[in-house]
Formats: structure tokens, sequence, C-alpha cells
């Protein structure tokens, strides 16, 4: 089993460069991490693991989408706001993160923690919006949220879904990447991606998108599931397996990311981390909580520092 | 398409038949050209129409205590108090305002305030205005059968308290709530009228993808309410606290187990001669008496029986029932239990590990009655618990959802219980900006009060059932509760701590 999953893991490029080295927090650990990022493109005798075409022919870009990722999305996309459907656990897990939104959030912006639409006057931008789980909560927090999705599906459930409460209806969604917004130069006060970073082909470059698309001092929030032996059992064999709360092959455990890693590709995308908790599930109840366990689901929230060219 | 040219001829039909009535035309174009307002059936409501059209977040249906206390907790939590309320009530009290004059004789409906209910109330400042109408806290209780065999007397002091609970007038409760709403900027509006029927519509998923026009849209994820004059209004979550007889949970189509008890209740105010402070509940064979202090040397007397002899007591000369109530107190029916002094108390007195006061721990006989101080009413008691209390929309607090026997003055604190715990649910939910009439947000509240109310209905009807039999070994068991709980001092704690609300679980907390 370890030999199967070891096959797994991409080809680590093991050049650190000298930026990494600096910023080395205490338990980064080198002989643990199997991908590095640097600069240099992968080696070409190993292919990566998926080709990532663009989505629209017009767009000469490199988009960080993989097509087989949104072909799995696409297949459930009707169920998004079915509670009981293949998304419950997301649904259960939606208050929890919320939480953690308002309250670094609501410290970021300094605004009032008591306040019941505390965002008023912010520009979001939740990027791999899905079924609008996210982007409705936070339009009802006060925000001005655009929603994106490279599923058109997603999309089009998630415009008649928030058309049905006159506060949502307000959410902007549109079929596209996050690339594609940087192109347009669209700038937001704080960028979501829930649940994304795992299912993009390259993590770096959508970190470095989603960098452009904040402001100077804006916030980034990322959330994803942490590449650890507690995640493989929990999060793909028990979740996917034995309980079966997700789809099979919904999660690919070579494309999550660790904490650490996830640090080091913000901080080169010149997103600096604040704060990073993690979720726990308890099964006696069946909700969700907040704790500082990051060994299976974490999220992360950072600030856009002034990029110094030095 | 077609469901828009049928609106639009319903609409210019109603145009007509408005025009004929002499209204304003003005009026009339207003309704037809307010985006996709549904056809109403009601003509009076027209000045209205501008209110109408503004779907409110939560409808209260029922403006008792219970439903006067979620309004009040909702207006004063700040994550709250922006929403947009209706109260449907045809009381004219809550339009006009209850006011209670200090000489009024004491109400026979009263209610036994638990502590933990009056630690909510003080939480959202109401508190402070049931202190200045009549009010009575009582320290101790007395609970004893008629067997003689055994009793037990509950003091606050044995859980370091100053009182075990509080009671009150319902109408000063209900007005102390509103009062206490009424100083705040809420956005209420109170519909003086009852729910006549309900329409939940369905979700998102039954809707085709080509919708018709933005206003069916925006009106899906609501409920619509028909009034009983004719009044329309929308709400995201409609709460039923219309009482035992919940029209919400009739048309919500929830279903409910439950059993009558063969047993009505008789209610009335007495006078002493001087104040009670002692809460007192004599079982007898037919059913439990209780005589709870209301304060000025008032009681109220809750007194159940069967039926008939409910009706002969209600019909009776009034010196002819004082006489009976006194009896029932006293002598009637059974002998004195006999009081404990120091290392009488049995095989228990080595339990007790502090030495105690006779003043206390004795057997007191309850004060004499002297007269009757108000008209005698009579309401059947029974048990029923709805199964669900959450559905799309709909939420059940209070007697709606769970009524009880009163013998341990339970029923309003739990309905009371409900409607703060589902004011704190909304809020949460409210913080992390979720949708209110959302099932799973509403299904926590179900998940936090079905427990309790369930285990202190089962409690309760144990309690009820245990004391209906006269039946020799039955008795001596009764006995050796009734001493067990007075000489073990950690089961009285218990005891005390569960029905004062502070323990959940009556047991292992």
């Amino acid at each position: 089993m370890a030999g199967k999953l070891l096959k797994q893991l991409r080809p680590p490029p093991y050049t650190a460069t000298a930026s990494a080295s600096l910023h080395r927090p205490r338990f980064l650990n080198f002989h643990n991490a199997t991908r590095l990022f640097s600069d240099a493109p992968p080696p070409s005798g190993e292919p990566p693991p998926s080709i990532p075409p663009p989505q629209n022919p017009h767009s000469p870009s490199p988009s960080s989408l993989n097509q087989a990722e949104l072909a799995k999305f696409a297949a459930i996309a009707g169920t998004w706001w079915d509670s009981e459907g293949p998304f419950k656990p997301l649904h259960a897990m939606n208050p929890t993160r919320l939480a953690f939104i308002r309250s670094t959030l609501c410290r970021h912006f300094r605004r009032d923690p008591l306040s019941a639409r505390p965002f008023e006057g912010l520009k979001f931008l939740d990027v791999g919006c899905g079924g609008g789980i996210l982007s409705e909560p936070l339009a009802r927090m006060g925000a001005s949220v655009t929603g994106v999705d490279a599923v058109d599906k997603n999309i089009k459930i998630a415009r008649l879904h928030a058309d049905l409460d006159p506060v949502t209806s307000s959410i902007e969604y549109h079929c596209t990447t996050a690339e594609k917004l940087v192109e347009e130069q669209r700038s937001f006060d704080a960028v979501f991606a829930l649940e994304v970073i795992e299912h993009v082909a390259n993590p770096a470059e959508f970190c470095k998108s989603l960098s452009a698309l904040t402001v100077p001092d804006g916030a980034s929030v990322i959330s994803t599931i942490n590449r650890s032996m507690r995640a493989y059992a929990t999060a793909i064999v028990a979740a996917e397996y034995l309980l079966h709360w997700l789809p099979k092959g919904t999660h690919q455990w070579s494309s999550f990311l660790t904490p650490e890693e996830l640090v080091l590709i913000l901080e080169r995308a010149s997103i600096s981390v604040q704060e990073m908790a993690g979720f726990a599930y308890n099964p006696l109840t069946g909700r969700w909580f907040i704790s500082d366990d990051v060994s299976v689901n974490f999220i992360a929230y950072g600030t856009k520092i002034e990029t110094v060219t030095l | 398409m077609n469901s828009l040219i049928r609106r639009k001829l319903v609409e210019n039909a109603y145009r007509l038949k408005l025009s004929h009535k002499g209204f304003c035309t003005g009026a009339a174009a207003k309704v037809s050209s307010s985006n996709g307002a549904q056809p109403s059936n009601d003509h009076v409501g027209q000045q209205k129409s501008s209110n109408k059209s503004e779907p409110h977040d939560i409808a209260i249906v029922g403006g008792g205590m219970v439903g006067m206390a979620l309004a009040c907790s909702l207006a004063r939590m700040p994550m709250t108090k922006h929403l947009k309320v209706a109260i449907i009530d045809s009381n004219p009290a809550l339009s006009n305002g209850l006011s209670i004059k200090k000489e009024d004789p004491p109400d026979a409906r009263v209610s036994t305030v638990t502590p933990a209910t009056i630690s909510l109330f003080k939480d959202i400042g109401a508190w402070k205005y049931v202190e200045q109408h009549r009010h009575a806290y009582f320290d101790q209780m007395q609970v004893w059968d008629y067997t003689g065999l055994g009793y037990t007397r509950y003091d606050a002091r044995d859980v370091h308290k100053e009182y075990l609970g509080c009671v009150v007038e319902n109408k000063v409760l209900h007005s102390s709530l509103l009062s206490c709403m009424q100083d705040t900027d809420f956005q209420k509006t109170i519909y003086p009228s009852r729910l006549s029927s309900m329409a939940l519509n369905p979700g998102i998923l039954s809707m085709g993808m080509n919708s018709t026009s933005s206003g069916l849209n925006e009106r899906g994820n609501l409920a619509k309410l028909d009034l009983s004059d004719g009044n329309s209004l929308y709400a995201k979550l409609v709460v039923g606290a219309d009482g035992s007889k919940s029209r919400v949970r009739e048309l919500a189509g929830f279903k409910t187990t439950g059993w009558k008890y063969s047993q009505n209740a008789i209610i009335c105010t007495v006078e002493h001669h001087a104040e009670n402070r002692c809460a007192w509940q004599r079982f007898l064979p037919t059913g439990p008496i209780a005589l709870l202090p209301i304060g000025d040397n008032f009681s109220n007397i809750v007194w159940t029986m069967n039926p008939e002899e409910a009706t002969d007591r209600k019909s009776m000369v009034e010196d002819d029932f004082v006489k009976a109530v006194n009896s029932a107190l006293d002598y009637g029916f059974g002998p004195h239990p006999k009081s404990s002094n120091f290392g009488s108390g049995g095989i228990f007195s080595w339990f007790k590990t502090d030495t105690t006061i006779c003043a206390n721990e004795c057997f007191k006989v309850p004060p004499k009655v002297m007269k009757l101080a108000s008209e005698r009413m009579v309401f059947p008691l029974s048990l029923m618990h709805a199964n669900n209390y959450v559905s799309k929309h709909v939420v059940l607090i209070g007697d709606a959802a769970h009524t009880v026997h009163p013998l341990a003055g339970q029923g309003v604190n739990l309905g009371f219980g409900d409607a703060f715990s589902l004011s704190r649910i909304i809020s949460e939910g409210i913080a992390v900006g979720t949708d209110i009439s959302e099932v799973n947000l509403l299904k926590k509240y179900e998940a936090e009060r079905k427990t309790a109310n369930v285990t202190m209905m089962a409690i309760l009807d144990g309690f009820q059932r245990a004391y209906s039999v006269d039946f020799g070994p039955l008795n001596v068991l009764r006995a050796a509760a009734f001493h067990g709980a007075q000489y073990i001092p950690p089961l009285k704690r218990s005891i005390i701590s569960y029905a004062s609300g502070d323990q959940r679980l009556p047991i292992f907390s």
C-alpha cells in the first residue's frame, strides 16, 4: 500500500531556492516535503499526471484547470443544494468555515463583530464557487460577492438559487477562471478559494492568480485537505469508500497540500499567512468544529503584502 | 408563459372588481404593477399594500407568553434586532397594551418560573419589568401524600440559592415581555387576526431552468400566510407559538403523540391571614393539590381530580369549597407524616452528615385558606408531544410542540426554554450568513430541545402514573422515595437542580 502511494506522488525537484531557505518555518521538514515548488519547469522526461488544456480557445494563457476534475463536478451539479445529497459534508462544514472567515476578516477589515452585516461595502471573490454555497452566506453578511466557476452548469444552478432570496440575488456569477479575471485586471478586497486548490493542476500558478486578484493589504482565504496519513484514512478511505459521503474518486491524495507547502507557495505569491486552523468532525453530534488540528481539513487566512522589487 | 397570461387576466379582472367597489384606481394600479404580486383575496388590505409586499423575516403565530418571549429575545440580541418580525394574534391586548393595576386581585392563571428561566429573562433585560408587578419568590417546598408515610421538604439553601422559583401571573409575564420589546426599536408588525391557511413553497429543485418572472422567483423561498381577516403576508420562517391546539402544527402536517389524562384541574386564587413563602403539594388519591404563594397574602390553588369531581367542586358554594381545600391540604384523605427529629430518621440517619435544624426539616401544615379570591376555572389535562418540531420554513415552540401535566410547574418553563434556544440558534445562524428557513439550522434547535423536553415529559408522566394508584406496596415504595429524597442530600440537591432548570439531565450531570 505504501508503495502504491509513493507511486502516486509527483516527482520532487529537489532544487530549493534561496528564498525558500530564508523563509523556513520551524516545522518544515525537508526530508518529508515531496513537492517543493521551484520556478524551474518540471523535468520533461516525466509528463505531469494531468494535462491542463485552456478552457477557452481564445485565451492562450495557461490555466490551472484540470479537465478530469471539472467533469467530476459537472456530473453531480444538480445536487448542489440538496443538503442530503453528495454535497452533504460540505453543507455540514459550511457554518464552521464561515465562523473562521467571519472572525478573521472582521479583525482584518476592522469591522464590528457583533454586526449582522459586517462586510458591507467590501468586494469578495469566490473562486470555484460551485453552487454558491459560500457566496450566498457572504452576501448575507453584507459583501458584494462575485462567484466564478469553470463548470457552466454550476453557475446556472448558483444563479437560480441565488435569485430566490432578494439579498443574494445581487451576487454576480461568471463561468470563467481566475486567470481570465487576472487578464481583465479585476481586483477584490478578499479572495476565497475553499476546497479548490486540491483540484487544480498547478497550485503555484493558481496562488499567483489569486494574489493578483487581491488588492494590496487585502485578504485571501484558502482551505484544503492536508496530505497526511490521517487525511488518507479519513477523507479518502472513510469518506469515499466506507461512509459514502463523497463519490469515489472525488479527491486524489497526491493533490493534497501540506500546510507548510501551502504557506510556502502563498509566500511566493506575496500572500503572508496570518492564521491557520483545522476542522474536526465530531461523529456523536454530527457537527464540525474549528480546532488546532490541521491534520485533515484546514483553512488558512493570509494578507497580501506589497511586493518589493529587490 | 401561460402562467404570465393567466396572472395578467386575473389582475385585470381584479382591477375591474375594485373599480366597482369604488376604491381609488391609484391603489389598484399599485397592486397590479408591483412585481409578481400574487392575487390575494383581500380588499381591505389595499391600503396596506406597501407593508404587504415587504416580506417579513419571521412570522410568529401566537402572541402569548412564549411567542412574546421569542420576539423579545430577538429584539434584544445584537445579531437579530434588525429582523422584520410579524406577530399574528387576535388578542387586542397586544396592540393596545395591557395595563395592570396594583389593586387588581391576582388572576388565577399563574406560572411558576424556575431559576433557569429567570436568568434567561435577566439576560434579555425583561426580568426587571416583571419585578415591577406582583410576583412571589419562594424558597421552600413541601411535597407529601395522603398515606402519611413520608414527606420531603426542599429548601433553596440546600443548593446554596436564595429561592427555588418565583410564581408570577401569566398576564404579568406577558405584559413585561411586551414592554421590554417595545422599549427597543424593533421592527415588528402586529396582525390582530388568526391564521387561516399557509403555503410553504417547495425548494429550487422543483423549479424548471426557465423561470417566468423575477417576482415569482423572489417569493420562491418564502412561506405565505393567509389570515382570517383577508390579509396575507410572506415570511422566511413561520414560528408556531399558538398553544396546544396549534393551527400552524395542523397546517404544517406535524404528527403528535400523546394521551389525555382522565383528570381536570381546578385553578383559583385564595387568601390567607399571613404571607406564605413556601410551595405546598400534596398527592391525593385522585390527583395532587398544589398551593403556590403569589404575593400579598394570596396563593394560587391547582387541584387535579377526575372530571366529575371537578364539575362538582367548581359549582360548589364558596364556603364549602374553602372547607374542601383546607381538608385536602390538612387532614382529609389521610394522616400527617411524622417529622424527623435528631436520630429518628431511621436507617437514613447515619447518611446525614450535617446536623439539620428542626425548624426547616420538620413537616409543617400548610397555612389555612380563609377565602376564595377569584372564580374557579377548570381545564382538561393531557400529554402531547409533536413528533417533529421543524420542517422547511416552520418551527414549533412552547405548548404547540408539547404539553405536560402541571404537577411540577414545568410546562411554560419548557416553552421559555424553547423560545430562548430558538432565538439563540437563529442568532448564530445569522452570524454565519445562513438562511434562517434552512432545515439544517432549525434541526439544531430541535436536537437541543427535543431531548430536554422528552426527558422532562417522561419523568412527569411517570410521576403522574405512580401517584394515581392506591396500592399497598406501591404506597410504601412512594414513601421510600419521599424518605430517600428527604434524607439523602445528594439526591435532594440533584432533584432541586433538575427542577430548577440548572441541570440538563436528572442524574448524570
